[in-house]
């Protein structure tokens, strides 16, 4: 009796335990995969820019995957839809964050929608990469920048507009849409060309509605303004508001060589929907155009091109790369590169191993995440729109920039360098 | 006149000029065929070492410079590894000194490419040789192009071409040319006589070329010691900037005119859904959207199939934007909204949804991007009234448009028997049902027109705006501001309505930005409504009371 109650004891003892052992086994034979957020609108007005983002993010993660995925698990994708909804952007953080659980989350491109999920992840500490051009003045623990601060866009362009190959520009019109980018973004400009020495009548600055569409009065001023000396244009209009003003301009006879246009948010994928032979000669600035010869960039252009036939996006044989889909390619791949190097995907790990963190990028430099400011070092480039709808590159850097988050044109920022 | 104003004009073109000089004495002792110098700058120097050589090409006055300077213009100005100048086009390449025909061309060409400020040089190379072109047309663009790029370097040339020029007009910009030149001489009678001649001017540049005779130096004397001279540019410029100040305000009322033909086209077929149906079509911004999407297939169409007559695809979308949205429209009559007939709320709720339905389905089917509709060449550019002013083709083209749809429905409703039921079914829809009207499919009929006109609305807002899926959202307000506005059920209403908001709106803008310029147009419109629910053209009569 006792035996056999000894006996059934230990079996059932024995059981559990393989049981437990096997349950132990099996969770390490195919582990929980890693869990990857990405916040990006897919209706509504951002649509137009933020879909292909969200596209190359999937790209990169079944690039990684098909090399093993990351500390042996899988990466796999939640990809929700703020719909261009600036608080449903926080709920939607919140819920990838909590609910979802997602170890990184990659999204967002208007500052408006950054402002708004940025106390999401500072809450429930949590990483979020951004990887569009903005206007500097933050800085978060919880976020990395992986497009480009103002002295890495917006001030080399206009030195090049105000150099002689630029066409030695007197005066200018700062021109944006009326939200906080493009209003702090000529802040800056407005303090750095004071700096240079233009005076305040040679400044005109213009804001238009969202969405605005009629330019006609806009661009006859801009005609007026230039009659009193060589003036250049300094667009931060955002969206698809650029169509437009771009057609206006071309049907008034505005022509590059006399008054250049230099836009900070027109990129081969706005140029798609443009007509662009009236548009030859105008610029953009960015840290990377999909013109930029290098084996790396006929790679990513590829792999792409490739990408996209296979998940057949909407016409594919036409599809173009980009500075913020570059930037958010990159952003992922660091991010592998320092989940490899913490072993862990514990956010205060990522977030130290990040720091320092190199990767050779499309644009042809290798792209360093500074120690200290969680930006990017770029390279900035500007380009001239091509009867193709691409970018001919007149002027570069000889190498990437440090990052100034914190714009020194802006009163009161001497003190705020770092985190 | 002191030697600071004659800087002062020179400083753009200084140093290029005096490149310039330099190098016409190299060049002209050289034979251009044997200047390899020159090429070797041209093709591999930098900015200023190209400008140069485009300089010294035009000093040779060798037949070949005009040749290579339009090649390089175009683009089809290679060079070899070896550095032998070729022009490739699609007759092939010829080498670009000899003008010989080089088969087969060379492997590892790479073409020059321009930049802005090489552009502007070619340009100006270009207009230099071009004076002396046999064709009338090509000495007056040549003409139009130097006219704000008087420097002193030009006076020979343009003298000369002076002389020989017969064209009236194009002797009226040589002559001002000749005078915004002579403004440095040092002889205070020619500088008269060129003020004189400026102050016919329509060039909004010549006041900037006039102000320094306005102006004092540091030590308060005046730039210009001459008085009678300087009385004699205070006059000029008072002409010329009244003259600019005119055409100024006629810039102003074609802009709003264009604007409210915009907004006439994206109301007009609101007027008869919402006017005269009074059904709240949410969806009809969609409608707007359907007709420029057709236009856009109808584009690609034609690019297919016709690419020599790519010009005339706007005629064939016309008809076919109509269609498609009527069809679309009907369609939606006889599903949705017939069965909601007299519930305003569900009918917008219902037609609210429809609207996201199609946005989500053209976004599915075309991709979220905008989708590009080119104007056809006779669109493109525009017609130059004043110097300040130029009417652009696109918006002549819509406003004569908008006419044409106007009258069409004008005529549709009051000259054919549709119009008549159509009329009477929203008067009083139990009588014209008594009296063997057939109302459900008058509903259908008319709800298509709306529709359709739409359709028509959306073709026109396709050459000046965005194509894509958001496309209607952004003239949904408009559209129910001009109808609100100009009184429901009221063609003429919803003409002034639209006219008056584009105008209004154009005249605002200069004074407080477009930003405000918006807000204000709202806050006007909501006290108007409130003083006068009815719109600027009420319904008189029984019909009312419905």
């Amino acid at each position: 009796m006792q035996r056999r109650h000894f006996l059934k004891k230990s079996i059932v003892i024995a059981s559990l335990a393989a049981m437990g052992a096997m349950s132990g086994l099996a969770f390490a034979g195919d582990k929980d995969p890693i869990k990857v957020g990405i916040l990006h609108s897919l209706s509504g007005t951002m649509a137009i820019s933020e879909t292909s983002l969200k596209d190359v993010a999937l790209m990169t993660i079944a690039e990684i995957n098909a090399k093993g995925g990351l500390l042996g698990r899988k990466l796999e994708a939640v990809v929700v839809d703020p719909a261009s909804n600036w608080p449903l952007f926080a709920e939607k953080a919140r819920q990838l964050v909590s609910k979802d659980k997602v170890d990184v989350t990659f999204g967002c491109w208007t500052s408006v929608s950054r402002k708004s999920v940025l106390p999401v992840y500072e809450e429930l500490n949590s990483l979020l990469f951004y990887p569009v051009q903005y206007e500097g003045e933050e800085l978060s623990q919880n976020v990395f920048y992986t497009g480009a601060a103002p002295n890495q866009q917006a001030i080399p362009a206009v030195e090049y507009l105000m150099s002689k190959d630029g066409g030695s520009a007197k005066r200018f019109v700062l021109l944006g849409t009326d939200y906080v980018y493009p209003r702090t973004t000529n802040k800056i400009l407005r303090a750095f060309l004071k700096s240079k020495g233009v005076a305040e009548k040679d400044i005109d600055e213009v804001y238009t509605p969202f969405g605005h569409s009629d330019y006609q009065t806009i661009v006859a001023n801009i005609k007026k303004f230039a009659a009193g000396g060589k003036t250049a244009v300094i667009s931060t209009i955002n969206g698809d508001s650029n169509v437009p003003f771009y057609k206006e301009l071309g049907n008034a006879g505005l022509k590059a060589k006399d008054v250049p246009v230099i836009a900070f948010s027109v990129g081969e994928e706005e140029l798609r929907g443009i007509d662009t032979k009236p548009l030859v000669g105008h610029l953009a600035a960015w840290n990377y155009f999909m013109s930029v010869k290098n084996p790396t960039n006929t790679a990513f252009i590829k792999q792409w091109k490739e990408y996209a036939k296979k998940a057949k996006l909407p016409n594919a044989d036409k599809v173009v790369t980009n500075d913020p889909m570059e930037a958010t390619y990159v952003g992922i791949h660091m991010w592998a590169q320092a989940v490899e190097k913490a072993k862990s995907t514990d956010v205060t790990k990522v977030r130290a191993a990040m720091a320092g963190q190199t990767f050779k990028s499309p644009s042809g430099f290798t792209l360093k995440m500074d120690e200290t400011n969680h930006h990017l070092h770029k390279p900035v480039m500007i380009g001239e729109v091509q009867g193709d709808g691409q970018f001919q590159i007149v002027w570069k850097t000889g190498g990437p920039l440090r990052a100034q988050p914190w714009s020194p044109y802006i009163v009161g920022n001497e003190k705020k360098q770092g985190l | 006149m002191s030697s600071k104003i004659i800087l002062k004009f020179l400083l753009r073109f200084f140093v290029f000029y005096l490149f310039l000089f330099s190098a016409v004495v190299h060049a002209l002792e050289a034979d251009l065929s044997k200047n390899t110098d020159l090429f070797k700058r041209l093709a591999t120097g930098e900015s200023d070492d190209k400008i140069i050589a485009i300089h010294s090409l035009v000093a040779t006055e060798h037949p070949a410079a005009l040749l290579i300077l339009q090649a390089l213009k175009n683009g089809e100005l290679s060079v070899t590894p070896k550095g032998v100048l070729l022009i490739v086009n699609d007759k092939g390449a010829l080498d670009a000194l000899t003008q010989q025909m080089i088969n087969p061309a060379p492997e590892n060409l790479e073409a020059l490419m321009l930049n802005n400020r090489l552009r502007g040089a070619v340009d100006t190379a270009l207009a230099i040789l071009n004076l002396q072109s046999g064709d009338k047309a090509v000495r007056l663009v040549a003409a139009n192009e130097l006219l704000d790029k008087a420097v002193p370097e030009l006076l020979p040339g343009i003298q000369k071409a002076l002389l020989k020029e017969t064209d009236k007009e194009i002797k009226t910009l040589l002559g001002l040319l000749e005078a915004s030149i002579q403004l440095g001489s040092v002889d205070t009678e020619i500088r008269l006589k060129a003020i004189s001649v400026l102050a016919e001017s329509e060039q909004s540049s010549t006041s900037l070329l006039l102000q320094p005779f306005m102006e004092k130096n540091s030590e308060g004397q005046f730039l210009e010691s001459d008085e009678s001279v300087r009385t004699a540019a205070k006059v000029a410029l008072l002409r010329i900037n009244e003259r600019l100040v005119r055409m100024e305000y006629v810039g102003r009322l074609f802009s709003g005119i264009s604007l409210g033909s915009i907004l006439l086209l994206a109301a007009l077929g609101l007027a008869i859904t919402y006017g005269l149906m009074g059904v709240i079509n949410m969806a009809h911004g969609e409608l707007l959207m359907i007709g420029a999407y057709t236009t856009f297939m109808v584009q690609t169409f034609f690019r297919q199939y016709f690419p020599s007559n790519i010009d005339g695809y706007l005629l064939a979308a016309v008809p076919a934007s109509f269609i498609v949205a009527a069809l679309v429209g009907m369609a939606l009559e006889r599903s949705v909204i017939r069965h909601l007939y007299g519930r305003p709320l569900e009918t917008l709720l219902a037609t609210w949804g429809i609207s996201l339905l199609l946005i989500q389905g053209i976004r599915t089917v075309f991709g979220a991007q905008n989708v590009e509709v080119s104007n056809p060449s006779w669109m493109s550019g525009g017609y130059q009234v004043a110097s300040n002013l130029i009417l652009t083709y696109n918006r002549i083209v819509i406003i004569f448009f908008a006419l044409f749809v106007l009258l069409l429905v004008w005529l549709l409703l009051n000259k054919t028997r549709l119009g008549l039921f159509v009329r009477a079914v929203t008067q009083n829809r139990k009588m014209a049902d008594c009296l063997g009207v057939p109302t459900r499919n008058i509903d259908t009929w008319t709800f298509g027109l709306g529709s359709g006109i739409a359709g028509l609305g959306g073709c026109a807002l396709s050459q000046i705006g965005n194509v894509g899926p958001d496309l209607g959202q952004s003239y949904i307000v408009d559209s129910f501001m001009v109808v609100v506005l100009g009184g429901v059920g009221q063609l003429a209403g919803t003409v002034s309505g639209a006219l008056g908001l584009g105008i209004v709106n154009k005249f605002l803008e200069p004074l407080s930005g477009p930003v405000m310029a918006k807000i204000l147009i709202l806050v006007f419109i909501i006290i108007f409504i409130q003083r006068r629910p009815q719109g600027l053209f009420a319904l008189k009569g029984r019909v009312v009371e419905h």
